[in-house]
């Protein structure tokens, strides 16, 4: 064997990925507005940051969307998209995600994005329709099919022997939900007095095993992997999930209270605008609110904030419950993160409490 | 030929002539022979091969037809290219380095040699996700270059280069691992040899150093593909998941099985299992091609 010959081998091994993986990568390199072609400048590119549950929804609509924004404009439209834990997804925003609309779990995590940095102007959410958010959802229990250990309401979660399964408040926004709705439920029960709610939550929190760190994740364990007796899931999750993995395996339980779940959207202005998109942007946005873009979220589940628009038998899905909202209970976003879910916060001391207690 | 064929044959008769002295020895623990391969037969089952099964199982739970169908997603394809334009750039930029480095610290002296050593294996010391998050905290927004490189419109994380600098950084050492230990052993009396009768740097390298690890390298340059394509943890922090844009293959799985699609999450992994195992049978090939190397270059001076 020559050295030749191996050194020709070798050379060979290193290119190969080479010649199979360069010519038609040309267009995926990082966007840069300065080199765009004629052929880019007639189509635009969103970038849709979005929290977990959203994968089917959006699915659904950038194709209806770019349909609708062709017909319109004549201008194509092509729309990306990312999931992740709502927190994960508002810090990769800050760090540099090149997102030109995020559509996020809770408001908190936007407000972080306009926080600290100027991506997005303080105002974002009086810029539209009902606080921009164009669709809502609650917090429902999900069990197995049968309901083996007779689960009704919020109270049976702190009985022991119940297993639950909840991501966790600190990465995952529908946790904060689920959190706060179990939280607002024991302030019912026990007349406002917070030493009780406090209590009852943490006796909750006594029966999570482990805490995921997406709604998804929790999802997945509770169904795939058959890990505990209770998920507490997005009514939009929830019902996704008996859809996707079978109603002869699980159903529903709706809480006789539960919190109001306000997903809020907002155009990250000076991202879009870097690259021409504003208008693209906000007519994404915009296009939520239309009927056909509420007809679309309420086939995924979501509760549309016209329902009127929405078929018959979509709404009929949505089970008739008390819902409380965030600022009636906790006073907004800003105070209940401060209070539970900062560092040091109650959720913290929850579980140092409840580590000393194992 | 028949000297090679017939020395290791003279030399197992030799040995079973004599085998009656320690025969007992071995026999008696024959049982525990038996105990201890099924021990590991049953563990490698258990640990390693059942669940490569589980995953062409899974991948094929639905019939062929669904299975073919999960790679005529776009998104696949978008992943398996950004996979393998990651491994193009990560393995010869690794490839040169390792050479340089192992080369640098086999063949001469020089101060901060422990320490070159000791950097070069801090890829293996440091968590894939540390290693994923120093890019973000170098390359990031908030980062120290990440505001300077926006102004020139360049954007490192969460795009195409924060996922092969990532990659780059956790397949850093394979190639020099392989290297250094070969070429501090066979020291410099060859290369000096070959200065001496008038070589130049370059055709002593081409000529002598290049040919005297070959085999090393080209195990190296195996592993560090092998890591390359299949890279999760620190990727995963970089990439941003942009679909279509900044997921690789491992990733793509992650998407797929989160969003209940099961069968093309796993189809996928299967490419990533298939991989693994064409990497398992190019190393074996290459070991074997060494050793008939080795036996060939032993009959030679005889």
């Amino acid at each position: 064997m020559s050295p030749n010959r191996f050194i020709a081998a070798a050379a060979l091994l290193t290119l190969l990925p080479i010649a199979g993986g360069c010519g038609p990568l040309g267009g995926e390199g990082p966007r840069s507005p300065g080199n765009a072609t004629s052929e880019e400048k007639s189509a635009v590119t969103l970038l849709n940051v979005s929290y977990d549950p959203t994968r089917e929804l959006y699915d659904e609509y950038n194709a209806a969307f770019a349909s609708y924004y062709q017909r319109e404009t004549g201008q194509p439209v092509v729309i990306e998209q990312s999931h992740g834990g709502a927190g994960k997804q508002a810090r990769a925003v800050i760090d540099g995600v090149k997102a030109d609309v995020v559509t996020l779990a809770i408001g908190y995590d936007i407000d972080q994005i306009a926080k600290l940095t100027d991506l997005i102007p303080p105002d974002w959410q009086t810029r539209l329709d009902n606080n921009s958010c164009p669709y809502t959802t609650t917090i429902v229990l999900l069990v197995r099919k049968g309901n083996p250990k007779g689960v009704r309401d919020w109270d049976d979660l702190v009985r022991p022997g119940v297993e639950v399964i909840t991501p966790n408040p600190k990465t995952s926004g529908g946790a904060r939900y689920n959190y706060l709705a179990a939280w607002g439920f024991a302030l019912r029960k026990y007349g406002q007095d917070e030493q009780q709610a406090r209590q009852f939550v943490a006796k909750l929190y006594s029966n999570v095993p482990v805490l995921c760190s997406g709604a998804r994740d929790a999802t997945i364990a509770f169904v795939e992997r058959e890990q505990g007796d209770v998920l507490i899931a997005w009514e939009n999750e929830a019902l996704l999930a008996v859809k996707q993995l079978g109603p002869d395996k699980l159903q529903i339980v709706v809480p006789s209270v539960s919190i109001l779940a306000e997903p809020p959207v907002a155009v990250v202005e000076k991202n879009a605008a870097a690259h021409g998109a504003q208008e693209a942007a906000r007519a994404y946005l915009q296009y939520l609110y239309s009927p056909e873009g509420q007809r679309i979220v309420a086939k995924h589940f979501y509760r549309p904030c016209q329902p009127s628009y929405a078929e018959p038998e979509d709404l009929q899905r949505f089970a008739k419950v008390e819902l409380f909202t965030v600022s009636e209970v906790f006073g907004g976003w800003p105070q209940v993160q401060a209070k539970h879910f900062s560092d040091g916060g109650l959720f913290d001391f929850l579980q140092e409490e409840l580590a000393q207690h194992q | 030929m028949e000297a090679v064929d017939g020395s290791p044959i003279w030399q197992a008769t030799a040995w079973t002539g004599s085998a009656p002295t320690v025969r007992g020895a071995t026999e008696d623990s024959r049982w525990l022979q038996r105990l201890l391969i099924g021990l590991s037969v049953g563990f490698l089952t258990l640990m390693l091969f059942a669940p490569l099964a589980a995953v062409f199982v899974e991948a094929f739970k639905k019939g062929p037809g669904a299975y073919f169908a999960s790679f005529r997603d776009p998104y696949a394809w978008s992943a398996i290219r950004l996979t393998l334009l990651t491994a193009a750039v990560a393995v010869p930029a690794n490839l040169a380095f390792g050479l340089a480095a192992s080369w640098a610290i086999a063949k001469f002296h020089f101060r901060g040699k422990a320490l070159l050593i000791t950097l070069i294996d801090l890829p293996f010391a440091v968590a894939p996700v540390v290693s994923g998050l120093i890019y973000v905290l170098v390359f990031g927004m908030n980062g120290w270059f990440g505001a300077w490189l926006a102004r020139y419109d360049v954007q490192v994380i969460f795009a195409v280069p924060g996922v092969i600098l990532a990659t780059m950084f956790v397949t850093f050492p394979f190639i020099a691992r392989e290297l250094i230990p070969l070429m501090t052993e066979q020291g410099t009396e060859e290369e000096q040899a070959a200065i001496s009768l008038g070589a130049n740097g370059w055709q002593t390298f081409f000529r002598v150093t290049l040919p005297n690890v070959k085999w090393a390298l080209l195990y190296g340059v195996i592993l560090t593909s092998a890591r390359a394509m299949g890279e999760f943890g620190a990727v995963s922090v970089v990439s941003g998941h942009l679909r279509g844009r900044t997921n690789t293959v491992p990733l793509h799985v992650e998407t797929l099985y989160n969003e209940y699609n099961f069968v093309a999450a796993f189809a996928v992994a299967s490419l990533l299992a298939m991989i693994a195992l064409a990497t398992l049978a190019l190393k074996t090939a290459v070991e074997w091609r060494k050793e008939r190397e080795l036996a060939e270059a032993a009959r030679g001076p005889c």
